[in-house]
């Protein structure tokens, strides 16, 4: 890991009773992409807030490149970019206007940092005066980053950039974010999509305001070791409920069009196959799979339920 | 600086981009101005009348025809039975119903007294009340007649008054409402649009956006707040155009005065409108509130009833009205061309309440939230 850019230290949330943040601590490197994963209410836009300047910690501390996130607001509201969950740029301004916006109160132009949103804003820019509440989702998405880095941020937040756009939009966004991270600026992003943490470079799985793991995606399916099955057949939604009442299994998933199905020990795929079969008059196909990122998440969200 | 510059750019660009806004920015002088100062009037006229003559004399025609010459009344019906005049008052039909009894005439030429009886509808008070009155000086101005022309001599009263008419002597209804219906147009302006805007920053969620850049809380307010500002004071402008154009005011006082006041009073409005912005998440909540706190301004103003007519803890509570001291100051210098010295209270007052106003709202803005 490079030096160390983002430094948290027992951060903590409450809103009264309900605990948002239960002690997290963790630390992001410079140019480090940094993945926030897990399920809504998690806790990770609590986070984000809190790294943003938005939020106070109750308690706990944290630094962005030596600054602290509660004394040193000001000079840090200078180097975060930040985009939302949320749209929220002004839907009755242009796009444009939006942009120029942004730029100048931070004291730039877009000329002056035209190259650092180049490949993002390029491809709105044909819409420059467009009013940016007619934008597609993508569209929008795309202003909104470009808004974020007009002012040449040392820090990029995301808080679900790709919650509620397309699929070419997200792997799109994705891209963005490879390349914006080749250029040396940190950047962490929280989304409730397993699959995207692999295009990380570390990911902090959140649940219930707690991190359970830190780790790079490769490293958390390298530790995954249960037995893992993919099984298809018919009668898809029967199948699931009858694979879940087999004592030989620990979870059971519905993935895509087949079931990955985790068993407490080692057994072979044909011989799944006949249990089922005697089970349910049903002909399935099982085979043994190496897991992925989300069969990874899943088993973890069950171990801590 | 710079950045207000740019926020204010950036406001301006989306007030005009707000069609209908503008639209109604530029009609509302027009429709409040011409529609209140014309048909708000609390004078009590045409009162209608319904008369019960169960005499049938040259008396009592005498005295109905001075009901019918006066511009207060407006004689509606008239016949000898009694219960088609009470339906009529039940129905609304008239406001007044007169009763004329039986030997009005004999007893009047045998020297005796008699009475004549008024029913009045007194759902509205005032319009009873005046009625009254009027009535009251028709039948008294009536009897002085008759005592003439029984005894052949004018007889008058002892004390007799003369009187002119100040500051509207023509007592013209309009001459009073108008430079309180341009309190009205500037304060909503100021107060309405003002909380709508900064609240919409929250509901549409661009303010989390604004608040992770290096703008300053007084960077914001201010160029949130002087749109407005501008606004109200050309709001003001057409309002004091139509009023010398279409009403005829004549200004006795100031308009520098006016204006300088204008300015005083909207720094403490506009704090008005910032505070409830400050409690307020969403525009629906900023409008309500600011209709409920409106509504009891206006109507504590003294624009439509004399202050001096509330029982005296609601005039204490008028003391915090801004409008009060809005309207009283406008009539004042107006109407009555009072110059500074005479409303240095009123800049005093509106200056603390500002001062209070936007402390307290600054106070309770936040760019971070706890």
């Amino acid at each position: 890991m490079n030096k160390t850019f983002v430094n948290i230290e027992n951060i903590s949330k409450f809103y009264g009773e309900i605990k948002a943040l239960k002690n997290i601590s963790f630390s992001v490197g410079e140019g480090e992409l940094f993945g926030l994963i897990g399920p809504d209410g998690g806790g990770k836009t609590s986070l984000i807030r809190i790294l943003t300047t938005l939020l106070k910690p109750t308690e706990g501390r944290a630094e962005i490149n030596g600054m602290d996130i509660v004394k040193d607001f000001k000079k840090l509201r200078k180097i975060i970019g930040y985009m939302p969950g949320r749209f929220s740029l002004y839907e009755d301004l242009t796009v444009e206007e939006n942009l120029k916006f942004f730029a100048t109160i931070f004291n730039t132009t877009i000329k002056e940092n035209y190259h650092l949103i180049e490949d993002i804003y390029s491809q709105i820019e044909p819409f420059k005066n467009r009013r940016a509440g007619k934008l597609s989702g993508g569209m929008k998405q795309k202003l909104a980053l470009s808004c974020a880095l007009i002012h040449k941020p040392e820090i990029l937040f995301l808080d679900e950039p790709t919650t509620g756009i397309d699929a070419v939009s997200r792997v799109e966004l994705w891209e963005m974010l490879k390349k914006l991270k080749d250029q040396n600026l940190t950047i962490i992003v929280s989304t409730p999509y397993m699959d995207e943490a692999n295009l990380c470079d570390r990911v902090a799985f959140m649940q219930k305001g707690e991190i359970m793991e830190i780790n790079p995606p490769e490293t958390i399916i390298q530790e995954f070791n249960e037995p893992l099955y993919s099984v298809k057949g018919d009668d898809f939604y029967h199948l699931l409920l009858e694979l879940r009442k087999m004592e030989i299994t620990k979870t059971a998933f519905p993935f895509g069009d087949s079931i990955h199905l985790t068993a407490y020990n080692n057994i072979n795929p044909s011989e799944l196959n006949a249990m089922i079969e005697e089970r349910m008059r049903i002909k399935t196909e099982t085979q043994k799979i190496s897991a992925n990122i989300e069969d990874c998440f899943m088993a973890k969200m069950i171990n801590t339920e | 600086m710079r950045t207000i510059l740019y926020i204010l750019q950036k406001e301006f660009i989306q007030i005009s981009r707000n069609r209908l806004m503008v639209g109604v920015l530029f009609i509302m002088p027009f429709f409040q101005l011409i529609i209140l100062g014309y048909a708000a009037s609390f004078e009590v006229k045409n009162l209608n009348v319904y008369i019960i003559d169960m005499d049938k004399s040259s008396f009592s025609r005498d005295l109905i025809s001075k009901f019918s010459a006066s511009p207060y009344f407006n004689i509606k019906n008239s016949s000898d039975n009694h219960q088609k005049g009470f339906e009529d008052l039940e129905k609304g039909v008239a406001d007044l119903v007169m009763e004329i009894p039986n030997n009005f005439e004999k007893d009047l030429v045998n020297g005796q007294k008699t009475n004549v009886y008024l029913s009045i509808d007194a759902v509205n008070g005032v319009k009873a009340g005046l009625g009254n009155a009027y009535a009251n000086m028709i039948v008294k101005d009536f009897s002085s007649d008759i005592i003439t022309k029984k005894t052949g001599q004018t007889i008058s009263l002892p004390i007799g008054i003369t009187w002119s008419n100040w500051y509207n002597n023509l007592m013209v209804y309009s001459t009073f409402m108008v430079p309180g219906i341009l309190v009205l147009l500037v304060t909503m302006v100021a107060v309405f649009l003002t909380a709508i805007n900064i609240v919409r920053e929250k509901e549409i969620g661009t303010i989390e956006q604004l608040n992770v850049t290096p703008i300053k809380k007084h960077q914001f307010i201010i160029g949130k707040l002087f749109p407005f500002l501008l606004i109200a004071f050309f709001e003001l402008s057409i309002g004091l155009v139509i009023a010398k154009l279409v009403f005829n005011l004549h200004y006795e006082g100031s308009l520098i005065l006016v204006y300088s006041f204008t300015l005083v009073y909207l720094f403490a409005v506009l704090g008005i409108g910032l505070f409830i912005s400050t409690i307020t998440y969403t525009q629906q909540q900023a409008m309500f509130i600011a209709w409920f706190m409106f509504v009891i301004f206006i109507l504590m103003s003294g624009l439509f009833t004399p202050i001096e007519s509330m029982p005296v803890w609601a005039q204490r509570l008028t003391w915090f009205n801004p409008i009060k001291y809005f309207i009283e100051f406008m009539r004042m210098v107006l109407l009555k061309g009072s110059t500074f010295p005479d409303v240095k209270n009123h800049f005093i007052i509106i200056a603390i309440y500002g001062v209070v106003l936007n402390t307290l709202a600054v106070w309770n803005y936040r760019k971070v939230s706890e």
